[in-house]
């Protein structure tokens, strides 16, 4: 399960709809429980795939998550996850997206079109990799 | 010499719960598998099945990616900490899909589909992706042979065929799918039977109806990708539309003589086929195959090339025909390829479409019936066996071929003048305006046309269609005379 506030939802429903039809992209950073994860805050990152494959391909460089988890380290806070949108396509992570994943992160994903945020769901990849399963969000 | 090895948070359930781990190594690749001898769980989460780090694991030593410095190789010394960063890539494909709905391979198909496999533009995954796939293809003519055969071959797990024709000997020069002993049966079962033998782990579904606007929405439902091998306009038009309409993707290919064209027409991601031509050509003016002949070999290569754009859609490859029309001819042996853009005023695919629902395709392309020849023009016809009494009469008529000299070559009616319908007006003066002319060519059309122009061109005989042209002849009159 992963709580996150109304305030963060918003901020990623708002940068999927103003990259689209780009995919956009970012961290979630909170903390880590027992028995789920709590999201503080969102931390936008810009796209860094080229300009052909920003459409349906999204990529975080590790130059960027060293940056995002110093950030969070600064604050006492751990990444707990990641989200990105996928424009004119449904909340459901790709194929594409469970070989480029780990278990234990929230993955969100929002649907997109050009002026509204359509669903947003969060997945957990299954420990031996087949397959996401769909997770639980709780909003205070 | 003792190192550290720092483990991203979420792979720590499977280290133990450690956040650090100390190794004595001489190399990073080296320590790393020493850390996932011990905790093996973590493994598969930092290497792929080939061994290799998985390529969105990145690997720091100290503060510099080993990939800039040896790799696995990049010494380590006393006291270097090595950190595991993933670069987080993801997004949409083609068809959103969870892993975990992708069927199995059985080793019978592991086997069968080895070289495939060993591709890393295929692997696997591909090849599931390959069996999850559907396809169906619009006709089991020039193109739908090898279209079938080649998706069926790649394991492409469902292709649905739709053909009401039967296979007839003119056929074979180019419908490789079917074969000699196939004469008279049914396309559809000819070319389900010949797919089987090619791959007997797929599934094949036949449709013997006319594709039309009552059900090809129906149709197009149940699958994937649609491959047009029809050779007609209205035809066309339809999958165009429908393919629009549903959202799907149209591999397109046309033949015709020496030249063929192929694109993927795919409205969500480029321009469909009526963004390049809007309107059909008027009716006649692009003759058909049966008409105006096609290289045996011609649909053959346009048709690998649609059931290669079909494989890599599925795969999910980049680099796809669309906004690209690919133009071949045989003759020189030249490929061209000519860019596409979608048309905002496109009626079906633009911005404010006019077209939302399937309409009368007939209509559209002008080859209702009532319309061919036009209804302005009176044209007179007579049958093969009229012609045949009035000749037996002694009656004094004359006929013209209007047929090419080669088709002369193959067969002929006895006692008949040849004019090509390319010279009838300017070799005018050799028909006789006096006597009855009796006008032919192999089906009825071209001879039709001839007329008209000849009474354009200021001609005041009396000019008379051969209804069904040397054919009727050849079934009404006589069988001697060669079908082709």
């Amino acid at each position: 399960m992963i709580t996150i506030g109304k305030k963060q939802l918003t901020e990623i429903r708002e940068h999927g709809i103003r990259d689209y039809p780009y995919e956009c992209c970012g961290l979630l950073l909170g903390r880590y429980t027992a028995e789920q994860k709590i999201v503080n805050e969102t931390y936008p990152i810009s796209n860094a795939r080229e300009e052909s494959a920003k459409r349906n391909r999204f990529l975080i460089a590790p130059g960027e998550l060293l940056r995002g988890e110093r950030y969070a380290r600064e604050h006492d806070l751990e990444v707990v996850g990641f989200y990105h949108s996928h424009p004119d396509s449904p909340a459901v992570p790709s194929q594409y997206d469970l070989e480029h994943a780990w278990p234990t992160y929230s993955y969100i994903i929002v649907s997109t079109s050009a002026n509204e945020a359509r669903d947003l769901f969060s997945w957990e990849q299954e420990p031996d990799r087949s397959r996401f399963n769909p997770e639980e969000i709780q909003c205070p | 010499m003792p190192i550290t090895i720092t483990i991203p948070a979420p792979l720590r359930q499977f280290a133990g719960g450690q956040s650090q781990v100390a190794v004595e190594a001489k190399t990073a690749g080296e320590a790393l598998d020493l850390l996932t001898s011990t905790h093996s769980a973590l493994r598969r989460h930092l290497f792929n099945d080939q061994n290799a780090l998985r390529n969105f694991v990145n690997v720091y030593l100290n503060d510099e990616d080993i990939r800039h410095a040896s790799g696995p190789d990049t010494p380590v010394k006393d006291g270097d900490t090595i950190m595991i960063v993933p670069s987080i890539a993801g997004g949409a494909v083609v068809e959103s899909e969870v892993g975990e709905t992708l069927p199995e391979l059985s080793h019978e198909e592991i086997l069968r589909y080895s070289r495939h496999l060993i591709m890393p533009e295929v692997g696997m995954q591909g090849q599931r992706r390959l069996k999850a796939a559907s396809v169906l293809m619009i006709g089991t003519g020039g193109l739908g042979a090898p279209v079938g055969m080649y998706l069926a071959a790649a394991g492409v797990g469902r292709i649905g065929i739709v053909d009401f024709d039967v296979v007839e000997e003119s056929n074979l020069q180019r419908q490789i799918i079917h074969g000699t002993k196939d004469l008279g049966r049914r396309k559809i079962e000819s070319a389900r039977d010949r797919l089987r033998d090619i791959n007997p782990h797929i599934e094949i579904e036949t449709h013997e109806s006319r594709l039309t606007s009552h059900n090809a929405m129906q149709l197009f439902r149940n699958y994937d990708i649609i491959v047009d091998g029809t050779d007609n306009f209205p035809t066309r038009y339809l999958v165009n539309d429908a393919c629009v309409l549903s959202k799907k993707p149209n591999v397109y290919g046309s033949i015709f003589r020496f030249e063929g064209q192929a694109s993927v027409f795919w409205a969500e991601k480029g321009a469909c086929y009526r963004c390049l031509y809007p309107e059909p050509p008027p009716p006649g003016l692009v003759p058909s195959c049966a008409e105006g002949g096609v290289l045996g070999v011609l649909p053959g290569i346009v048709g690998a090339i649609q059931a290669n754009e079909t494989i890599k859609i599925i795969l999910g490859a980049e680099d796809l025909l669309i906004n690209r029309l690919l133009l071949f001819d045989a003759w020189p042996m030249k490929f061209r390829e000519f860019k596409l853009r979608k048309d905002p005023k496109c009626p079906v695919c633009g911005e404010n479409p006019t077209i939302t629902k399937l309409i009368d395709y007939e209509e559209f392309c002008g080859v209702a019936p009532h319309q061919l020849p036009p209804a302005d023009s009176k044209l007179e016809e007579i049958s093969a066996t009229e012609l045949n009494a009035r000749r037996l009469r002694g009656d004094k008529i004359q006929i013209v071929d209007v047929r090419e000299p080669h088709e002369f070559e193959i067969a002929r009616i006895p006692g008949t003048k040849l004019i090509p319908l390319g010279h009838v007006v300017t070799r005018m003066n050799e028909i006789d305006p006096d006597v009855d002319t009796i006008v032919h060519c192999k089906g009825g059309v071209r001879s039709a046309k001839a007329i008209e122009a000849l009474k354009r061109a200021g001609f005041n005989g009396r000019l008379i269609n051969l209804k069904g042209g040397i054919i009727a002849w050849s079934e009404d009159v006589d069988p001697r005379v060669a079908k082709y």
